[in-house]
């Protein structure tokens, strides 16, 4: 009990002592101010769970999600030990849902590293550089803008060969334009601020000016922007699935399970709708949290 | 000896039809270890001036001799470690990502100092913090308390000129006086030369030994601060602006 | 007008903002009233003039609220009166103008449809009436061609013009009582003064209220017939403008010496020391 409020003291003190408590500090700060947001924590909550299930999969499943059981095809939900139901193969959905938690993440987590960071690279060098290669940078972003984003993953994917490797990588590249264009306009705004003239005048060059003092600043809106765009990489990659050019047969993926759904849907509905439903909490929870973290990265609001 | 030489300095902005002049045919000389004070209403300037001396602005013509140096389009990294700047609003001028200590040890490294640690300790000592603002970020400071800490970093290099931005002019009055008090005693302390520019005549002419009147561009009159004081001027235009500075009630 | 009773009476005004790390109180305690006459509120950021002005005018949003004994408009209640008739007031009976015309003219209207617009959102006028009247206003506040300025866009002003194009605009339903936060803190000293000034004759004229926001004791000591320096959310003292230089309050000695000024040069400015006990210290009410 003492030890944890000393902690507490430590870490709110105004004071802070060595560069590592600083930074301890202000991550914990911006965790009491997250902490605030109900909606926020549920997001957190519910993503926690699903990540956790994908994690033990092994252990949570009742069945394995491959074996198939033609005698018990399309057994609605409840049944005895399907507690939601068998495909059109007599596979466990439940357990084909812990799986296919594994794929969807796996999918998120890529697509969310690589697409921000083409898109922050290209925008904040555009927007630093300006003329001729913030011209060429931003008009090859219209390009990419151009086009129906499930359209070009189509493409690309169909160019690549199907699988799930070629999805991630397809998305990604239609995902990265629009964080290219919020880290130019951001970055615009920030290059003109009196904190960068200041270290331009120490004699900072400009690969230290963009990595080390515009990037800090434009990551927050970027995470933000991430974690609100999951739900929509998660429903691409899930079209891509539906379409069969993502996870191919019988890879649990979600999207394919409701492809494979849709030819009972009228006399066995839960096929399509429970992995639909999967999607829709996972893409929820990334929403709320995205919301959430807006409140705490906005660097306008941490002075209150 | 002469710290700052500027003859027939023009400075402009866009091209074209679109180009208009900022700075005209602007001629001083500061001498070393004085303070020079550019006054003038919004847009007289004034402001571009410190900028075209600093870099910030690029498109100027004319000649500009710093601290012996000859100044080109591109300043270098010596020119950095002579001439400092600090800027008008301390809410903008402080990364708002880094605390105190990251941002005087950029800087320190940036000019190859080696003891950053005790370098930013006794710093901080000179611009009357504590050692205990060291690891703090920008939003846990008063107003008064960033300009001090942009101050800091000014003098980090150990530089010989410093181009002051309306310093004081977001302030509250109070905190005005303790950093006017302290760029005096930062002056005599090290001999350093400053150009303060700045819209409030009593502000320059409590710091400064020399001011320039500045209107649309260009200096109107250069008068000592005896004459300022005097309220001697030639010029109509800076006899305006004393006259509507001089309101206090003592 | 023949009531002789103040035109605003203020009575322990509170005026606090609920947030996560507790309650924040901007103002606390604030007594005073107001006559037809020019009352200066003077203090540093932070010291909830600001605030103390907005609360007049109920502007004070969400999490902030406001709290008082007593806050009337000639004996009517303004405290608890309906959102319908706090707009009736506002602009009406109570006008107040911004620090920035910048930020306070609407960039997409020309001058004269915006005051055209807020006359006629308090009284029953023609627009050919309005539009005389504008352009009387314009007049009033010394603007040259007031015709030509009528029909220009905001950022086709400058920064002084705006400011009396604001003055012009909230005084054209003929308020009683003005609130002027920071007026001219934005403008370049040379204009200052005029606005100031005509502001003043205005004023003075119309036989108005005036509450003057500043945080400059100099100026406000010469435009207010009383001055009411305020810290920290509290009253520290009131007194005559012209019994300024008699001021005892430390803040107030501070505040006057601080500022460094052009005829007596000093060394060294003072600097003012502050007293946490001037925090804590009861509100000094400046009811009259």
């Amino acid at each position: 009990m003492n030890q944890a409020t000393s902690l507490r003291d430590w870490l709110l003190t105004e004071e802070p002592a060595s560069r590592r408590q600083a930074a301890f500090a202000s991550w914990y700060k911006g965790w009491l101010r997250f902490r605030g947001n109900t909606l926020a924590m549920v997001g957190l909550y519910v993503l926690a769970l699903l990540i956790l299930a994908a994690i033990f999969a092994p252990l949570l499943a009742t069945h394995d999600p491959f074996v198939q059981d033609l005698g018990n095809r399309l057994m609605p939900p409840g049944s005895e030990e399907h507690i939601f139901g068998t495909d059109s193969l007599g596979r466990d959905i439940y357990s084909r849902i812990l799986y296919g938690a594994r794929i969807s993440i796996y999918i998120v987590l890529l697509v969310a590293m690589v697409a921000p960071l083409l898109g922050l690279i290209v925008g904040t060098v555009a927007g630093y550089a300006g003329g001729w290669a913030d011209v060429v940078l931003m008009r090859i972003t219209d390009i990419f803008l151009a086009f129906p984003r499930l359209i070009l993953a189509l493409a690309f994917v169909a160019a690549l060969g199907a699988g799930i490797e070629n999805a991630v990588l397809a998305i990604s590249l239609t995902a990265w334009p629009p964080y290219a264009r919020i880290a130019r306009a951001e970055t615009l705004t920030i290059r003109n601020s009196d904190y960068i003239h200041a270290i331009r005048l120490q004699g900072a060059g400009p690969l230290r000016i963009v990595t080390r003092h515009i990037w800090p600043l434009c990551v927050s809106s970027l995470v933000v922007r991430v974690t609100l765009d999951m739900a929509g990489i998660i429903l691409t990659a899930a079209g891509l699935g539906f379409l069969g050019l993502g996870a191919q047969p019988p890879s649990p993926e979600w999207g394919a399970m409701i492809s494979e759904g849709r030819k009972f849907i009228l006399d066995s509905w839960w096929v399509a709708t429970i992995p639909g439903l999967a999607i829709f909490s996972i893409s929820l929870a990334f929403n709320l949290l995205g919301d959430g973290l807006r409140d705490v990265l906005d660097p306008k609001d941490s002075a209150t | 000896m002469t710290a700052i030489s500027v003859r027939d300095l023009n400075v402009w902005f866009g091209s074209g039809a679109a180009r208009s002049d900022a700075v005209l045919d602007v001629s001083f000389d500061v001498a070393e270890g004085e303070i020079f004070g550019l006054v003038g209403e919004s847009g007289s300037g004034k402001s571009t001036i410190l900028r075209a001396i600093s870099g910030l602005v690029p498109t100027w013509s004319g000649t500009m001799t710093v601290a012996g140096e000859t100044l080109g389009k591109r300043r270098s990294q010596s020119f950095y470690s002579k001439v400092q700047m600090v800027f008008q609003d301390p809410y903008a001028s402080l990364h708002p990502r880094h605390t105190v200590d990251r941002l005087l040890s950029e800087t320190m490294r940036l000019h190859g100092i080696r003891d950053v640690d005790d370098r930013i300790v006794q710093l901080l000592g000179d611009v009357g913090l504590g050692a205990g603002f060291r690891f703090r970020y920008p939003h846990q400071l008063s107003g008064g308390q960033r300009q001090r800490v942009a101050i800091a970093r000014a003098l980090a290099s150990n530089p010989a000129i410093l181009l002051l931005d309306e310093p004081t002019s977001a302030l509250d009055v109070s905190v005005q006086a303790e950093i006017l008090n302290l760029l005096s005693d930062l002056q005599r302390a090290h001999r350093l030369t400053y150009i303060m520019v700045s819209h409030d005549l009593g502000v320059v002419g409590h710091l400064c030994s020399r001011i320039a009147v500045m209107k649309d561009g260009r200096i109107v009159e250069v008068l000592g601060v005896s004459e300022m004081r005097q309220l001697q001027a030639q010029d109509p235009y800076t006899r305006k602006l004393l006259a509507s500075s001089v309101h206090s009630i003592r | 007008m023949t009531d002789q009773g103040p035109l605003l009476d203020v009575e322990n005004l509170w005026v606090r903002f609920r947030s996560r790390a507790g309650m924040f109180e901007a103002v606390r305690g604030v007594s005073f009233t107001l006559g037809r006459e020019r009352l200066g509120i003077v203090g540093e950021s932070g010291s909830g003039k600001s605030m103390t002005g907005r609360a007049l005018l109920r502007l004070i949003r969400p999490p902030g609220f406001v709290e008082a004994d007593r806050m009337s408009l000639h004996g009517e209640d303004i405290l608890q009166a309906s959102e319908t008739r706090m707009r009736q007031l506002r602009g009406g009976r109570i006008s107040m103008i911004m620090q920035d015309p910048k930020f306070s003219l609407n960039p997409v209207m020309t001058v004269g449809q915006q005051m055209v617009e807020a006359l006629r959102a308090h009284e029953k006028v023609t627009k050919a009436q309005a539009r005389t009247r504008a352009i009387e206003m314009l007049d009033e506040v010394a603007i040259r061609e007031p015709e030509r300025v009528y029909d220009l866009y905001p950022h086709e002003v400058s920064g002084g013009m705006g400011q009396r194009i604001m003055i012009a605009m909230m005084l054209l339903p003929n308020p009683e009582i003005l609130i002027a936060d920071e007026p001219t803190s934005a403008l370049d000293v040379s204009v200052q003064l005029q606005v100031l000034d005509i502001m003043d004759k205005l004023v003075r004229d119309r036989g108005m209220g005036l509450i003057f926001i500043s945080h400059d004791l100099n100026l406000v000591a010469k435009f207010c017939d009383r001055i009411v320096i305020m810290y920290a959310g509290r009253i520290v003292e009131t007194c005559k403008a012209s019994e300024l230089r008699q001021a005892k309050h430390p803040y107030t000695l501070g505040l006057l010496n601080s500022v460094p000024d052009l005829e007596h040069p000093r060394e060294r400015l003072d600097v003012l020391a502050r007293d946490p006990a001037w925090r804590e210290a009861p509100s000094v009410s400046a009811r009259q």
